[in-house]
């Protein structure tokens, strides 16, 4: 009965009113049935289980409503808030019982609750830069801790004897060593809990996070070795128990470590297999890195060191082998375990400081702990820094040494292992404990409270919250491997040596045992690839979902294909919306060029952001439109404008505009009657193939640099796949240089040769010079960018490289080097959809001129181009003209590609 | 003029005379303690198997774990500037002085030319072990090179162009479609290079 009041108490009436109401009833119930009970009360069934349900509660509904103020949570961390709360529960649960009824029992907390935050540690352990520290983390957490412990202990039993500590309190040497031992060391859950609200950068956090996972091997042999010393007593402790601890050290720390690598090696090895039944891939996870803990405790070896070990290791393998699906389920799970696990500490913390057998107040012994251990703490760190900095590339500095001196937080291992002591055998555990959990409270709520103005005021770096960018990525590893050469000249087996020592065994043997076959398979930098292009595909898609959700997105199976084909592909909406992402892997959006001197300025800032999909989503509408160059800006309008009409919204002025100067163009350009063959690859970089003199080309060289912007229409999007395909395969040249070669695939030949395939079904439709036939060949772009969207791995048919050819041929025209040079990869590396358009001289042009290499080009460029336009066409033709020149005549009446000015290197789809 | 160097931690003014010549006084610059240049010394001896003060490409090739090193031999040609075919002491140590960690005690004074070891340097050494053909811009074509030697067989030439084409589209701030040095630069802007780029014994 007791313990039910207890439980309803915290809650206030309301619960406290249904379970007097429940009992009337139960009441009533039994009295008009005699004895059998339709509800009857089963409390003692469920009581366990029940309570922690209630106390997980209270915990998750203390941290919502400590999240309601954003200004107090920064302020104030939520460990003080947290300890506070369970200060005033523990005095309600004492005024209404008497007696403490709760605590943070030892058992409780060193078999659950650490456990939940160590794993959550361990897994997500940044292994890289862990290991760059190691050196620094293990030199403060085996030197520093036990400098911390015996420097403590010894001037605490000074003091005793000097008399400042009272005598009640019943201590000698070994106990107060033993003392010392479990004070001095830095706790994980109280760094974490600070530190993460700190954000300081991320070598201190993993110096001091590292630090205060790796002192528990220091921590758990002191505490053992001091309780046997207690036990025996001091007189009876030989020379050669000495070296029994060191010996323990050693085989704890170690033995914890090993057990941790063999349960990472087992759990890996275990995810290769879960192919089929991927559901238990989380639990699996759980389950190894939890018996690492288990397995490490019951050899009594350093459970925390296993675990951190076990999660540090297999996270690699385990990543690369468990499903998406999982990996998000192990790192929220993880997450939400740990977050609640700290919760539930700290609260449980405030309620046992409320507990009248734990005030046994020393002012003595309580003020010497809390000054012994600040003042050895910041000995302590700052001599072993200045031993480290002769060995450390990035020497730690004042600032550093100040964060980490402040920044030794104790907490609740302290207290577990202070209330696992035996009162018997240590009459002044009383004492201790009341030391600890002042000493505990004073770290965590004075130091936590007081470290971020700290780090403010003394301008300590902070932690960027940012993912590495695929350049930064390449660079990187291309740094690593140039560290390693010149290490390697340099004749020093340093720490690059060591490390791609490493690296090379994993990839020979660790990595083959434990990866799966297709994940072995696949290149590091490949996944990061993807990785990064996922995390922006997802967060597009976390913005704007709905674009992706509705009609708008069809495929190409639907009727609307033909008439808006960049529309309809998912990956030309987005980077068509300038978005900045790539949901297919294969295409690169490469922003289209435009020289625009006087804007280079925002352009450049666009193009920085261009991988914050979020912050350009957003205003990618506004943003976009305003800042990026002519060219760019009208490409986009023309998109926005199918995309509008698509929507049925309404239409955009700023197209109005475009069309009207597009009219203008073609009047010039019919004016000027010089009919160039340009084709413009992907506005920037116009190719140019002029079927006219020599004299002509060089007339046209000049405007064809300045006017680099030429208006394109082109589905630029679709173009632009093929700009990743292999260019590698010989075969695709040779079937498109010479048609009378069977091509190794149809798509292969009906692409480069779109008539083809598409002339006797697909509409043609023919410039008002009669000049060119364009076959509408839409299936083949649209099957090819969607596949290239589904399957990444499945390489789309060969596509003829750029053939040396066409270089040399670009090098004849004066205008070509540019052109070519710059797009000829693209250009002519897919003969699918190059951009832009020819105008070609007559339909001889297309019966493949046996002998002429330039008119293959042509033809190449032509089909390209052909290929490219149809979209265009057939888009601009469907919207309903928002414009005077009425979008649909003007495709049927005009060339396909007319020079717009002398200079415009570019074709419209006029 | 007078050079500061540290010797043993003991910082000491020398005064450059004309009489010394430029490689010595290039030479306290980049080395600052005795005791790395003798070692560096040692090793450029035992590479040089001739003898002959010079060390050719090949005493680099010899080195067996360079062999290993998917860019080895663009770092081996670093070692040795354009139309040289070897490379004496002083060029050795001067290209590895690039990897000095750089002294933040000692700012840099304006009036001296920038060490070898600054942030520019060592993004300059970066730099030019992609862009191989000297021309100022890492092209598609020079990025992919670096790509498929860093990267494993497994990949294929699709995958690497499209993180080829990525990784320019990301860095290409003007467009060409290659990168140059100032969009190198800014690409590894919040990179800490004087981490990434610098080896301990150096100092």
């Amino acid at each position: 009965p007791l313990r039910r009041v207890l439980l309803i108490l915290p809650f206030g009436t309301p619960l406290g009113g249904v379970y007097k109401e429940r009992t009337k009833d139960a009441a009533r119930l039994s009295e008009f049935n005699g004895k059998m009970l339709l509800v009857s009360w089963e409390w003692s069934y469920v009581q366990t289980p029940y309570i922690i349900a209630i106390w997980i509660l209270v915990a998750s509904v203390a941290k919502i409503l400590f999240h309601f103020s954003q200004r107090f949570t920064t302020v104030v961390p939520e460990s003080c808030m947290l300890i506070l709360l369970g200060l005033v529960l523990g005095g309600i649960v004492l005024l209404t019982s008497k007696k403490q009824l709760y605590q943070l029992e030892p058992g409780l907390f060193f078999l659950f609750l650490l456990p939940t935050i160590v794993g959550d540690a361990g897994y997500f352990m940044p292994a890289r830069l862990f290991f760059d520290n190691l050196g620094a983390i293990l030199l403060y957490a085996v030197v520093g801790t036990l400098w911390n412990a015996f420097c403590t202990g010894f001037c605490l039993y000074g003091v005793k004897l000097l008399g400042i500590i009272d005598q009640k309190v019943q201590a000698g040497l070994m106990e107060f060593l033993l003392f010392g031992a479990l004070i001095s060391a830095v706790d994980p859950v109280a760094v974490l809990a600070v530190f993460e609200e700190v954000h300081v950068n991320e070598t201190l956090f993993i110096i001091v996070f590292g630090e205060s996972l790796l002192n528990d091997a220091v921590t758990v042999v002191l505490y053992k070795v001091y309780m046997s010393f207690v036990e025996v007593g001091p007189e009876n402790v030989q020379t050669a128990d000495y070296f029994k601890g060191v010996a323990s050290f050693l085989i704890v720390s170690i033995g914890g470590t090993m057990v941790g690598l063999i349960f990472a090696a087992l759990l890996a090895f275990i995810t290769r297999f879960t192919k089929k039944v991927r559901i238990i891939e989380p639990l699996l996870v759980f389950l190894m890195v939890y018996l690492a803990y288990l397995t490490a405790e019951l050899f009594s070896l350093s459970a925390i060191l296993s675990m951190t070990f076990c999660g540090i290791g297999c996270n690699k393998y385990v990543e690369a082998n468990i499903s998406q699906k999982s990996r998000t389920t192990v790192k929220y799970t993880m997450k939400t375990l740990a977050s609640i696990a700290e919760t539930i500490i700290f609260i449980f913390l405030g309620i046992s400081a409320v507990d009248k057998s734990k005030w046994a107040w020393d002012t003595g012994l309580i003020s010497c702990t809390l000054i012994f251990i600040f003042v050895f703490r910041a000995l302590g760190v700052v001599m072993q820094t200045w031993v480290l900095n002769w060995f450390r590339l990035v020497p730690l500095d004042k600032i550093d040494q100040v964060v980490m001196s402040y920044g030794g937080l104790r907490g609740a291992v302290a207290f577990a292992l202070v209330v696992l002591l035996d009162a018997e055998r240590v009459p002044a555990k009383d004492y201790f404990v009341a030391t600890t959990i002042i000493v505990v409270f004073f770290t965590v709520m004075f130091q936590g409270l007081t470290i971020k103005p700290l780090v403010n005021w003394l301008k300590v770096p902070r932690a960027t919250n940012r993912k590495p960018t695929i350049n930064e990525e390449i660079h990187e590893r291309a740094f690593d491997h140039c560290l390693t050469a010149v290490e390697d000249i340099a004749g020093l087996n340093g720490y690059h040596h060591w490390r791609d020592k490493w690296e090379q065994f994993d990839k020979n043997y660790l990595s083959k045992l434990l990866l799966r076959k297709s994940v072995y398979r696949k290149s590091e930098l490949w996944e990061v690839y993807q990785k990064i292009n996922i995390r922006d595909a997802i967060s597009v898609i976390d913005q704007g979902g709905n674009v992706l959700t509705s009609a708008r997105l069809s495929l190409p199976s639907m009727a609307s294909r033909a008439s808006f084909p960049e529309v309809t592909n998912v990956t030309n909406y987005l980077r068509e919306n300038g978005s900045g992402v790539c949901l297919d892997l294969q295409v690169i959006d490469n922003v289209p060029g435009a020289k625009v001197e006087e804007e280079s300025e925002t352009h450049h800032f666009l193009a920085g952001n261009l991988y914050k999909p979020r912050r350009r989503y957003q205003s990618h509408y506004s943003r976009h439109f305003m800042t990026v160059g002519d060219h760019e800006r009208q490409d986009r309008e023309i998109f926005q404008r199918n995309m509008k009409s698509r929507m049925e919204t309404h239409s955009n002025g700023c197209f109005l505009s475009l069309l009207q100067r597009r009219g203008s163009d073609v009047k010039e350009q019919d004016l000027n009657d010089k009919p160039r063959r340009n084709v413009s690859w992907q506005d920037k970089d116009p190719v140019v193939v002029t079927v006219e003199s020599e004299d002509e080309k060089g007339e046209h060289l000049e405007p064809e640099k300045e006017e680099d912007v030429g208006i394109t229409f082109v589905a630029r999007k679709v173009p632009d796949t093929p700009k990743e395909r292999p260019k590698s395969v010989p075969a695709g040249l040779e079937v498109c240089q010479s048609p009378s070669v069977a091509p190794p695939s149809p798509t292969c030949s009906e692409r480069n040769l779109p008539w083809k395939g598409g002339i006797g079904t697909l509409p043609v439709c023919v410039s008002m010079e009669a000049t060119k036939i364009i076959p509408i060949d839409l299936q083949q772009a649209w099957n090819q960018s969607i596949s290239s969207l589904e399957s990444l791995a499945s390489p789309p048919g060969p596509v003829e490289p750029l053939h040396p050819r066409v270089s040399a041929l670009s090098r004849l025209g004066g205008q070509r080097p540019v052109s070519y040079s710059g797009s000829g990869v693209s250009g002519s590396g897919f003969g699918s959809r190059g951009a832009g358009s020819i105008v070609a001289q007559g339909i001889a042009r297309f019966e493949f001129p046996p002998g002429g290499e330039e008119k293959e080009e042509e033809e190449g460029a032509l089909s390209d181009q052909e290929q490219e336009l149809q979209p265009l066409v057939s888009s601009s033709v469907r919207p309903p003209a928002p414009s005077p020149p009425g979008p649909g005549s003007r495709a049927e009446e005009e060339p396909l590609c007319v020079p717009e000015e002398p200079g415009h290197s570019a074709p419209s789809w006029q | 003029m007078h050079i500061v160097i540290k010797l043993f931690g003991v910082p000491l003014s020398c005064p450059i005379t004309n009489s010394m010549n430029i490689w010595f006084s290039c030479f306290l610059f980049i080395i600052v303690t005795p005791a790395h240049i003798v070692r560096l010394y040692d090793r450029f001896e035992a590479l040089d198997k001739e003898k002959t003060g010079h060390l050719r490409p090949q005493d680099f090739g010899a080195i067996n774990r360079l062999a290993m090193n998917p860019i080895g031999d663009r770092i081996i040609g670093a070692f040795f500037s354009p139309g040289q075919e070897t490379v004496d002491f002083h060029s050795f140590v001067r290209i590895l002085a690039h990897f000095r960690p750089a002294d933040k005690k000692h700012p840099k004074d304006p009036s001296m030319p920038e060490p070898v070891n600054s942030r520019t340097s060592k993004l300059k050494f970066a730099f030019q072990l992609y862009d191989q053909d000297k021309d100022g811009k890492i092209s598609r074509a020079e990025l992919l090179q670096v790509l498929r030697s860093m990267l494993e067989m497994q990949v294929t030439e699709e995958q690497l162009e499209s993180i080829a084409d990525r990784t320019i589209q990301e860095a290409d701030l003007d467009n060409d479609d290659a990168i140059s040095f100032e969009e190198f630069r800014k690409s590894l802007e919040k990179v800490n290079i004087d981490h990434k780029m610098s080896i301990r014994f150096l100092r």
